[in-house]
Order: C-alpha cells, then sequence, then structure tokens
C-alpha cells in the first residue's frame, strides 16, 4: 500500500467447487460445458418430496482440505438452511454449513521470497453451489436482459468455503497467497482451482483504519475477482477508494461491492440495510456430519507432502533457489518429474535443465515434460554426460531435441551421431595449432593483449569438432597456444 | 362370496393366491366404489393403471407378497404420472416424475394403487376442510369430518373404497383420522419408513404409514416399508422384520396411562369408551400404570413453532418457475413469486408460513425456534423416563369424536387442539397406533398407543390383542 498512514484489512472467502464425481446432495454429474440441463433429477430441481443426501466424497475432501489448512475436523458438523428466493436456487434454501462447519481455526503457511508467512484460517464449510442464470437480450447482465433461463447443471455441485481470519494487508499479499491455497487445493485434487470457469472464486472483505490503530474500520465486501490479477487489482483499487473516502472526511458504508475488471470499476450490489435475513435453522432432512476418527486419521496419514513443505525441502535440502523451487512446484506432476530428475542427477543442475531448456524444448510441440518423451532417467543421464565433459553443452541439448522427438536413449543418441566430446588432447591441440596458423591476424591481436579473441578461436573450434570439444577446454588451450605459455 | 370390497388385504391375499378371485375383479370391485366416491375420499382414481397392474399380477406364474390387492395412496405422496397435488392448488394438475420409495416399494410387492386420496393442503389441518378441492366426509356420518390431514385416505379404508391406503403422520395426520373413521392407523418410528417422495410438511416429523380396518393388515402393509433408503439420509436400518401379530393375551405387558391426556379437554364420551377399552387390558392380562408426561403440555406450543418453521422453508420451493401454478399477473420475478403464492396457498398454509417464517427470523430464533427444540428434548425425556417403567403408553388419540363440518374452520386453535393427544409422541418420534375402541355419540373413539423407539412389534402385538378383545365393528351403519 503506498499511504503509510493507513494500514488495510483483509480477509477472503474462498469458494472451491469439490472434484467429486457427482453433486453434493444427489446423484448427477458434475460438468462443464454440457448442454443446459441435462445433469438434473428430482432432487437437484427441487420437485416435491425430494430429499438430499449428503456427498461422502466431498465430505473426504473437506477433510484433505481442512488437514491441509492445518484445521481441526470437526467431531460434527451440522447442514444449515439459508433460505431465500431466487431462480437460480430451487429449493428457495440453500443447503450450507452454518454454526457447525466441518473445518475450524487453522493457519495457511505461503512462501514469499522474504520467507514464510501465515494466515489463520476461521472455517471451512461445505455447501452447494446455485444454478446458473443465463439473461438473454441486453449484455448478458440481469439489469436490461429480456428474459432469463436457468441451466440447473451446476445448481448442486459441492462447494468448500474457506473463510481467513483479517490477517492480509495488501492486493499483492492476498494474490499471494490465494495462487499457492489454489496451488494446494489442486495438487491435493480438492478442486481443478479453474477461477476463469468459475470452479474457483474469491471475495474479499476489506477495511482500512489509520496505522497503528487496533480497531478495524468498516468493512466491505468485493465480489467478482475470477483471477489473481483481478483480485490484487481490485482490493488494490478499494483500499485507495476507501482510504480516499476517510481523507475527505467521509464515512465507508458496509456494503457489498462488484468489481468490474475492463474499466477497473467498483460498483455497489446492495449496502447492509437491504442484506438478507437468511432465517438459518438446522437441515432437517440431513443428519449431522460426523466422520469416523479413524477415517480422519487415515486421510491426513496419506496426504501427499504439501507443496510449501516441498519447496522448502528444496530450498534446504537441494539448495534451490525461491525461484526454482515455486516455478518447479508449479504442478504435483512438475515437481514429481524434477524430483526424478533430482534423484538421478545433481539437483541444482536438474532444477536449471527441468526449468530452461526442457521446458523451452517441450514448448514449441505443447507437451507437458511428464508426457513428453523425456524420461526423468533420459534427461538425469544427459546430464550427467554434460557434467562429466563426457558431451559438450551443445552438444547436451542437442541430444535431449533428439530424444525429445523420438524417445531414443542418450547413450545411443551420442553414439549414432558421434557427438562425443574430443577427449584426446593431442587431436584438439593440432586443431588449435592450425586454426592460430591459419588466422594469423587474429593470433597477434591476441598475443596484443585481445582476450576477448579467445571467444573467435572457441568458436572456430567447435564449428571444426562439429561441437564436440569442450569450449572451455578449447580457450584454455588457445591462450597456451598463442602466447606460448 | 360376502362382497370383495369387505374382504380384509390379509383374506384377500388368501383368496387372491388360492386364485379364488383376481386381482382385476378385486381391484374393479373397489375401483367401482372409489368411483362412486359419496365421501370424496378420492381426488383422483387411476382405473386404467389399476386394472393394467391388475392383469400383470394376475399373469404372473407366482403372485407377490401383496399379490395384486388394491390401495389409496394420500395425494400426498409423489406418484409417477399420476397427478400429485398434496391437496394444493399450486400443483393443480401436476405429474411427477417420480415415485415415492414407500409406494415403490409396495407396488413391487404386488400392490395396485387405485388412485389418490383427498388431503388438507399440504398436510397442514385436522379435518380435510383445508383440501384446495373440498372436503371429505365421514363415512360414519356426511356431516361430519373425517379427520385430517390424511381424511381420505382414513375414509377410503372405512368406506371400503380399498382394504387398506397410506397417509402420512406430521402431528397426528394418520391417527387422527384413523381414530375419527373408526380403523386403525399406524404412525411407525421417525425414520423407519423412507420419506422420498413424501411431499414435507415439516421434515423432521413427518411419516408415512398404513390405514386398515385391521392390525394384522397394518402390520403387513407396514413390513414391507420399513428400512434404510439411500435417498432419505434420515431412514434407518430396520432390525427385525416387522411380524404380523397373532397373540390374544396381554401377560406381563405394562401400560401406562398418560394422566395429562385423560383429563380436561377430553370429551367425557371418548373418556369412558378409552378407560373401558383400559380395562380390558387387564382382562387380558396387562398391567395399568398411571404415567405422567409433565412437558407435554408444551407439546402444542413447541409443534406450532417446529413444524411451521420448517414448513415455511419446505414450501419456498413452490415459485412458479418450474412446475405447478404460475400466477398470469406479474411484471417481474417478485410478482411472479408473490402472485404464483397468494394465488396457489390457502389461508391455513399462509398462516403456517408466515408463523414459521416469525419463528426463524433474526432476533427470534432463539425465543420461538431454538426454545422449541428444547422444549421437544424434555418431550422425548418424559418419554424415557415414562418407558423405564412401562412398554407402552395409551390415551384417547382425539380428545373428540368426529365434529361436525364447519364447526372449526373458523377457529385455527380449536382446530389445532384436535391433536393435543398425537402431537407429543409426533415430537418425540415414536411409533403409534390408534385402533377403534367403542363409539360415543354414535361415532368411533380411538385408542392410542405409543412405544419406544422401534419398538414396533410389541407396539402392534398390544394393538392386536386389545383389538381382538374389543372386537370393534369397523363398518359405519348404514354403509352401502
Ligand atoms: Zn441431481
Amino acid at each position: 500500500m503506498s499511504d503509510a498512514r493507513w494500514e488495510a484489512v483483509i480477509g477472503i472467502e474462498i469458494h472451491a467447487q469439490l472434484l467429486t464425481r457427482t453433486k453434493m446432495f444427489c446423484g448427477c454429474a458434475l460438468s462443464f460445458g454440457d448442454d443446459p440441463n441435462v445433469h438434473t433429477c428430482p432432487v437437484c430441481l427441487a420437485h416435491p418430496g425430494a430429499l438430499p443426501v449428503t456427498n461422502r466424497e466431498a465430505v473426504r475432501l473437506a477433510i484433505v482440505a481442512g488437514h491441509a489448512l492445518g484445521c481441526e475436523i470437526a467431531e460434527r458438523s451440522v447442514f444449515s438452511r439459508k433460505n431465500y428466493f431466487y431462480p437460480d436456487l430451487p429449493k428457495a434454501y440453500q443447503i450450507s454449513q452454518y454454526d457447525e462447519p466441518v473445518c475450524l481455526g487453522g493457519t495457511f503457511r505461503y512462501l514469499t521470497e522474504d520467507g514464510e508467512r501465515t494466515v489463520g484460517i476461521t472455517r471451512a464449510h461445505l455447501e452447494e453451489d446455485a444454478a446458473k442464470l443465463i439473461h438473454t437480450g441486453g449484455d448478458g447482465r440481469r439489469a436490461g436482459a429480456e428474459s432469463s433461463v436457468v441451466d440447473f447443471n451446476r445448481g448442486g455441485t459441492p462447494l468448500l468455503e474457506i473463510v481467513t481470519e483479517p490477517d492480509l494487508r495488501s492486493g499483492a499479499e492476498a494474490a499471494a497467497f490465494l495462487k499457492q491455497l489454489r496451488q494446494t487445493l489442486v495438487q491435493l485434487g480438492v478442486t481443478d482451482g479453474n477461477m476463469e470457469q468459475g470452479s474457483m472464486r474469491a471475495d474479499a472483505n476489506i477495511s482500512v483504519r489509520p496505522a497503528g490503530r487496533e480497531a478495524f474500520g468498516t468493512k466491505t465486501e468485493l465480489k467478482n475477482m475470477n483471477s489473481f490479477t483481478f483480485l490484487e487489482r481490485g482490493i488494490t483499487a478499494e483500499i485507495a477508494r476507501q482510504i480516499a473516502v476517510l481523507e475527505d472526511g467521509g464515512t465507508i458504508t458496509q456494503e457489498t461491492l462488484h468489481y468490474e475488471p475492463t474499466p477497473g470499476e467498483i460498483t455497489s450490489l446492495r449496502s447492509k440495510e437491504e442484506a438478507h435475513d437468511y432465517r438459518y435453522f438446522p437441515e432437517p432432512d440431513l443428519v449431522p456430519v460426523v466422520p469416523d476418527r479413524a477415517w480422519v486419521e487415515e486421510i491426513r496419514a496419506s496426504l501427499p507432502e504439501l507443496p510449501i513443505d516441498r519447496r522448502e525441502r528444496w530450498m534446504r535440502d537441494l539448495g534451490l533457489t525461491f525461484e526454482d523451487a515455486e516455478v518447479l512446484s508449479e504442478t504435483a506432476e512438475l515437481a514429481g518429474y524434477f524430483e526424478a530428475v533430482a534423484a538421478v542427477a545433481p539437483p541444482k543442475s536438474a532444477a536449471n535443465w527441468v526449468r530452461g531448456e526442457l521446458r523451452a524444448q517441450l514448448r514449441e510441440r505443447g507437451e507437458e515434460p511428464w508426457e513428453s518423451e523425456v524420461t526423468p532417467a533420459a534427461l538425469g543421464e544427459i546430464i550427467a554426460m554434460a557434467e562429466a565433459r563426457e558431451i559438450s553443452m551443445p552438444n547436451a541439448k542437442a541430444v535431449l531435441a533428439e530424444v525429445v522427438a523420438t524417445g531414443a536413449a542418450p547413450r545411443e543418441v551420442v553414439e549414432a551421431k558421434g557427438l562425443g566430446a574430443i577427449s584426446d588432447e593431442t587431436e584438439l591441440i593440432a586443431i588449435v595449432d592450425r586454426l592460430l596458423a591459419e588466422n594469423a591476424a587474429q593470433a597477434q591481436q591476441l598475443r596484443d593483449g585481445r582476450d576477448k579473441v579467445v571467444g573467435f578461436f572457441v568458436g572456430q573450434a567447435m564449428r571444426a569438432t562439429q561441437g564436440r570439444a569442450d569450449p572451455a577446454r578449447v580457450g584454455e588451450l588457445v591462450r597456451e597456444r598463442a602466447l606460448g605459455g | 362370496m360376502a362382497g370383495l370390497t369387505d374382504l380384509t388385504a390379509e383374506q384377500a391375499i388368501a383368496a387372491l393366491r388360492a386364485r379364488e378371485i383376481s386381482s382385476v375383479d378385486l381391484t374393479e370391485a373397489h375401483l367401482a366404489r372409489a368411483e362412486a366416491d359419496d365421501w370424496h375420499a378420492f381426488l383422483a382414481v387411476d382405473r386404467d393403471g389399476a386394472l393394467a397392474r391388475a392383469r400383470e399380477i394376475d399373469a404372473m406364474p407366482e403372485r407377490p407378497p401383496l399379490a395384486g390387492v388394491p390401495i389409496g395412496i394420500k395425494d400426498a405422496l409423489s406418484t409417477r404420472d399420476l397427478v400429485t397435488t398434496s391437496g394444493s392448488k399450486i400443483l393443480e394438475g401436476f405429474r411427477p416424475v417420480y415415485t415415492a420409495t414407500c409406494v415403490d416399494r409396495l407396488e413391487r410387492a404386488g400392490a395396485v394403487v387405485i388412485g389418490k386420496t383427498n388431503m388438507d393442503e399440504f398436510a397442514m389441518g385436522s379435518s380435510t376442510e383445508n383440501s384446495a378441492y373440498g372436503p371429505t366426509l365421514n363415512p360414519w356420518d356426511r356431516t361430519r369430518v373425517p379427520g385430517g390431514s390424511s381424511g381420505g385416505s382414513a375414509a377410503c379404508v372405512a368406506a371400503r373404497q380399498v382394504p387398506w391406503s397410506l397417509g402420512s403422520d406430521t402431528g397426528g395426520s394418520i391417527r387422527q383420522p384413523a381414530a375419527l373413521c373408526g380403523i386403525v392407523g399406524v404412525k411407525p418410528t421417525y425414520g423407519a419408513i423412507s420419506r422420498y417422495g413424501l411431499i414435507a410438511f415439516a421434515s423432521s416429523l413427518d411419516q408415512v404409514g398404513p390405514f386398515a380396518r385391521t392390525v394384522r393388515d397394518a402390520s403387513l402393509l407396514l413390513g414391507h416399508m420399513v428400512g434404510r433408503d439411500p435417498m432419505d439420509a434420515t431412514s434407518l436400518d430396520w432390525p427385525d422384520p416387522i411380524a404380523v401379530p397373532d397373540a390374544e393375551r396381554l401377560d406381563g405387558v405394562r401400560v401406562g396411562v398418560v394422566e395429562e391426556l385423560m383429563g380436561e379437554g377430553v370429551d367425557p364420551g371418548v373418556r369412558d369408551a378409552v378407560e373401558a377399552a383400559l380395562r380390558t387390558v387387564e382382562d387380558l392380562g396387562g398391567t395399568l400404570v398411571p404415567v405422567h408426561l409433565p412437558h407435554s403440555r408444551y407439546a402444542l406450543s413447541t409443534y406450532y413453532l417446529i413444524a411451521p418453521a420448517e414448513a415455511s422453508a419446505n414450501l419456498a420451493r413452490f415459485d412458479g418457475i418450474r412446475y405447478g401454478h404460475r400466477t398470469d399477473h406479474a411484471e417481474n420475478l417478485l410478482e411472479t413469486y408473490e402472485n404464483t403464492r397468494a394465488e396457489g396457498f390457502g389461508p391455513e398454509v399462509k398462516r403456517r408460513i408466515m408463523l414459521g417464517t416469525f419463528a426463524l427470523s433474526s432476533g427470534y430464533y432463539d425465543a420461538y425456534y431454538g426454545q422449541a427444540q428444547r422444549v421437544r428434548t424434555l418431550i422425548s425425556r418424559d418419554f424415557e423416563e415414562v418407558f423405564s417403567q412401562v412398554d407402552v403408553v395409551a390415551s384417547p388419540t382425539s380428545p373428540t369424536v368426529a365434529f361436525p363440518l364447519g364447526a372449526r374452520t373458523a377457529d385455527p386453535l380449536a382446530m389445532y387442539l384436535s391433536d393435543i393427544c398425537t402431537i407429543p409422541v409426533s415430537l418425540a418420534g415414536l411409533p403409534s397406533a390408534s385402533i377403534p375402541c367403542g363409539v360415543s355419540d354414535g361415532m368411533p373413539v380411538g385408542l392410542q398407543l405409543a412405544g419406544p423407539a422401534l419398538s414396533e412389534n410389541r407396539l402392534l402385538a398390544t394393538a392386536h390383542a386389545l383389538e381382538t378383545a374389543l372386537a370393534f365393528d369397523t363398518r359405519p351403519p348404514g354403509l352401502a
């Protein structure tokens, strides 16, 4: 935040669609992009007499997330009805956990270049998503639409709502937190985390207070931020708006705001006075969620290493930089690939190769490392040959290109193409002597002290050997032979 | 043969099995009475569907357990392709896409659904006068109500339009009409029968149950419906099969007489009949023990907070968007909601939605809904205490016999008092039966028996022994 006299206080609410096969309370398949209303049944259409039944897999994923967020998994949690009329809510109540959520009080750790930070997790609870309204005519928004239709495919999708403590202080911090939270949930298979498709959504509660003061200012709720960039920009804009209002002697109204990314505008959706009375009460059609403790422990025990723990381990034990670790832990698949390479090659070189040359070569083919022809063992072998100077660096890249294209064994590529480094020193000396003789002018410059000319001779030597020479050794030989060392 | 429509279901099944009669003939005989329907017990009769099913069953080499015996289904139960209105105009003409689990189980067992029976709108009422389609008349006296809300299901059994039927009971909606129509009605333990497909009134109280003219028939029907349903999270794994009772003695059975439900507010004629029936308990070797349910006097007010609160949410889905009635007079979404519901719901339903909405409102929740839930727990504890001393408790089912049509429609509170004896049992979720035990003022009187959760077998055995000894004639006087 730019203004040192003010401090922003930010809490985030995240809605993540859970990666279950079926909906939260019925057997309909989860889907995206199918024809409207094909994934529906009496339950998710709220036909008379239909009843919800809790999806056990959704409970399991909530427990997985709870463990990752350092939450306590409640012995007993309860679904409630949140009552309001809207066409995207066929029962006219949303089944959601209210005062007894499945996950309570945790801490989420995330990494910044300055080290580890934490955000308090107030709670995480299960609920069902609303259906999708499609407004026709006008600009696609409800206002000005000619008619609205409902697609119930999404209705009843399991959601995990995660609520943080007001521990964040800037839009950038919020974005960094959310990015790593998303990464963690995605890598644990809790959600696909697709923000553009709305399978993960974030709202922010924002207030500002004079720096150094304890009491919170009046907060606003900012909705509709469907990317990290929009989240950061939206929060930054809202903080600036609130500071401007306060500095003008105004007061902040408690209201729900909508962030419109294109013009970067914030508009009011509703104020506190218009807030609903949701008349929550325990859902009598469902029994409380009382997960077997052995099951809860079993889930905890089978949890894979969290991305942050992996990153910290890589930095601590493998000597990776913050950035290496960040890039390589982007997906569970990439992390797994890297670890497999690092198991057979020096970790730092493995990191450089995976991040650099391998991804660069694969990008052109639209492949990911773990789906490519390049097995971790093959890449490890290339790295090992290069490090042992059995092949030159340029030829190592050429070998990789061949492996990328054909999946051939690296050593066979080296043999077949004769790419092995020239190990016979006398052969190299002969080449260098010949080049010095053929390029007398440059040789003289070198003797006159222009060391840069070494590069010219190295280039010539590499060309003459088709890359099989070790450039560093060639440079040394050029100096030795020219300067008569 | 002494009239196909006079057979109990048990007798009909025996005759069907022996191939003495056919399901088609049996169904046809009942259809004829259901179609004549002098009591407006049915809202819809499915002649073609019923006969088709009867023919199918007749053609089976081996008859299924229920052998092709006809049944009436309360209109609160969803029946695929068969209009289901729950007695409300808001569902006029509504054809469900699925069948309730309990009905499905009975159909698979060989029951033939002949139609849907009348009821108070969304099961809210005690006289069936709140039906949007007009009241049902009592087969014992056409000037009187049959009770409610399952009045149609009670009347059709009393009037020999079917040997048995299904109703639903939230605060007494099976037991009270059974009492008022002189037949047997059973509300099982909460969770015994799947509620999937039962159009909800108050989810934590609603239970489906049978009406029949004998306890044995009711037991037989019950036995084919109980048990866990993956579609209803509140349904129970059923411990022991429901037995069709045959013991005629009550040796060693301790029957608690609920003092609070025998005194003030109970008509003397009803009390006399119930007391006479209780003396029979002793004749049969049982013992009578006076017991107390000290919190039962709060039951009615507790019920009228919990049930309307749940109903206010349950009935919110009737919004005119996806099915059912939709207003022709709306300029926008809000008016669509308001006018659809204003036109579609009757006054009692609106009253309860308002009551329930208020009870759940921010700032009132704790004082009303929260407090009611706490009292509900106390009432359950009263029963637990009582059942440490006795096996079953007994009381009148209804404080009065069937009252004249219109007598209580102007006074909701008087109507609510009809269920004063049945509501405590409902709040505790316990199994309960009403059996006819005598006559007062020319009208049948019901005896309510209730037991601990899951004690259906002992409850029904007690009811059967008493029924046998009392030898009540379920045939309404002058029934054609
Ligand atoms: Zn569904």
